[in-house]
């Protein structure tokens, strides 16, 4: 990488308007000029990776601390760790990663079962304060979803015979 | 211990998770006492934030009681009583150095946009949240604040998130006094921006929402006039010819990615997910503000991109200022306004819910059933 060795401040007229006062993003942020000194700053203690850190390509190094909640795993872990082999900028990035929710999502109910327990799906929607809060409204989604269904029933059956 | 659990979009549960544990010499255990759903929560729990992985805990605004810490924890003890602002922040950075705790360079290695967040995907660091009965807390020199013994816990857990945000919110507006100021959004945050619109010497506060307890709720806390956009054939039109056809000095969005009130930004934005949510908010407070303005955005978008009228930002001179709440910076502050009466987080609460019951009160704040503004959570070993 090139690197300019002149000194800039002889170009004529730098720094002739320096304004101090004009600083946009005071009060958010307090401008020290530590921004000139980028990364040299000193690091906290790392914490170790006792599980897999999938890290952005935009960053040289793990940040000093993580998250360790649900490592990646099964096709999902396999799409994001696909998704982290390209930048922040790019789609291949961001849209892996919500097909990988979804498919997470799947791996979730499979992963319960396999568990012994059977998801309670009605309850982790939060039915019962549907049930308390909204009862008409929850009548007519059971209505409009019950006949949706039987008309699409009778549409196949009826295209089979 | 429990903790609430995600297994995928509107679907939560509590169960049984392993106690965390210190995992970095700065780290703190803390016994969470109250937390809160976000609205920002729900863009979580509707699956629009990428790498929202299922077994998570959600929760980012919580308080408790410090039980266990790091060996290089100075700033508080065992016992202590701490709200702990949302973001997490190594306070030594160069961007923390300056103010700038939202966007801590040392708490996110799987995103370099966005700081580590508790509980708030993977994107945000993989951590997780407070929606449980304890909680690992990185950084416990920097971001757990002790709690004054004379505050309500109620409104300590809102000094979490909501009133930084809110107060931020209004203070990127850059309001001058006499200023008109236009708040998008009668969430939460909305209404807290509203209220904080005042302290800035704001002259006249306008909401605007679709929901109409929500406005009547604003109307009253935040002391604004409250507008409902769907009585309204076009609430750029109609914000234009109430501020003297000249346009609003300030807008500020507070909705984010699941905005209702434009067809083609639901359809790209939430239905079929070509852009990261729907940016109606956005384009209206761009389009609402004045030649010069400036438009301040707190309300929440997925990373890919959005669509918005950048080319009015610059046809008309706007000034855009967002960013997520430096809480740390501004506690001092927002402290000070609630201990003197200022200031009332507390009143925002409409549903206090046991943590056993988080499904339904996810549901409740998603869904707005039963008046709901604020959902605070009450693990069970709170004392």
């Amino acid at each position: 990488m090139e690197t300019n060795n002149f000194d800039y401040k002889n170009i004529p007229g730098w720094g002739l308007d320096i304004d101090e006062h004009n600083e946009p993003t005071y009060p958010m942020k307090n401008y020290t000029g530590d921004d000139h000194k980028r990364s040299d700053y000193e690091k906290p203690p790392q914490q170790p990776a006792d599980v897999e850190i999938l890290q952005s390509t935009e960053r040289p190094a793990l940040s000093a601390v993580f998250g360790n909640a649900s490592p990646p795993s099964g096709l999902s872990g396999m799409i994001r760790r696909y998704a982290f082999k390209h930048s922040e900028d790019r789609y291949r990035h961001w849209i892996p990663l919500i097909l990988a929710d979804r498919v997470n999502a799947w791996e979730g109910i499979i992963d319960d079962f396999r568990k012994g327990i059977i998801p309670n799906i009605p309850a982790e929607r939060g039915w019962k304060s549907e049930l308390k809060y909204n009862r008409a409204g929850l009548t007519k989604k059971i209505l409009v979803t019950g006949v949706i269904s039987l008309v699409l029933l009778s549409y196949l059956t009826r295209k089979k015979r | 211990m429990l903790a609430m659990n995600y297994r995928g979009p509107y679907r939560v549960r509590i169960e049984q998770r392993p106690m965390p544990e210190i995992l970095h010499p700065e780290d703190a255990i803390v016994r969470v006492t109250r937390t809160c759903i976000c609205g920002s929560d729900l863009h979580l729990y509707h699956g629009m934030v990428p790498d929202t992985r299922v077994g998570s805990t959600f929760g980012h605004e919580f308080i408790g009681i410090i039980e266990e810490i790091g060996p290089l924890v100075t700033n508080v003890k065992i016992g202590d009583q701490v709200l702990v602002p949302f973001n997490i922040a190594c306070g030594r950075c160069n961007f923390c150095k300056q103010g700038l705790y939202g966007n801590c360079h040392e708490s996110n290695p799987m995103a370099t946009a966005v700081s580590g967040i508790f509980g708030y995907s993977h994107t945000a660091g993989g951590f997780n949240g407070g929606q449980a009965e304890y909680v690992r807390v990185p950084y416990a020199n920097t971001g757990p604040t002790v709690i004054p013994p004379d505050m309500d816990p109620d409104d300590a857990v809102l000094l979490t998130d909501v009133v930084p945000t809110g107060y931020q919110a209004a203070e990127m507006g850059g309001i001058k006094e006499g200023d008109t100021v236009v708040v998008f959004g009668a969430g939460p945050i909305g209404i807290m921006a509203a209220r904080c619109a005042w302290f800035f010497g704001a002259a006249r506060v306008i909401i605007i929402d679709h929901i109409d307890y929500r406005l009547e709720f604003a109307r009253n806390y935040a002391k604004c006039e409250a507008y409902n956009f769907k009585s309204m054939e076009d609430p750029v039109v109609f914000l234009k010819k109430i501020t003297d056809w000249y346009g609003a000095d300030v807008c500020i969005d507070c909705v984010g990615c699941e905005a209702e009130g434009n067809a083609l930004q639901t359809f790209t934005g939430k239905v079929t997910l070509m852009q990261a949510g729907a940016a109606t908010a956005l384009q209206w407070a761009i389009n609402s503000v004045k030649k010069g303005g400036i438009v301040s955005v707190v309300g929440v978008y997925g990373p890919p991109f959005n669509y918005v009228p950048i080319g009015n930002v610059l046809n008309k001179g706007i000034t855009l200022r967002a960013n997520q709440a430096s809480v740390k910076r501004l506690l001092p502050k927002l402290i000070e306004h609630v201990q003197a009466g200022r200031l009332d987080p507390k009143g925002l609460i409409t549903h206090k819910v046991p943590l056993e019951e988080i499904a339904d009160a996810y549901h409740i704040f998603s869904a707005k059933l039963d008046e709901c503004i604020k959902v605070v959570l009450i693990p069970s070993t709170k004392s």
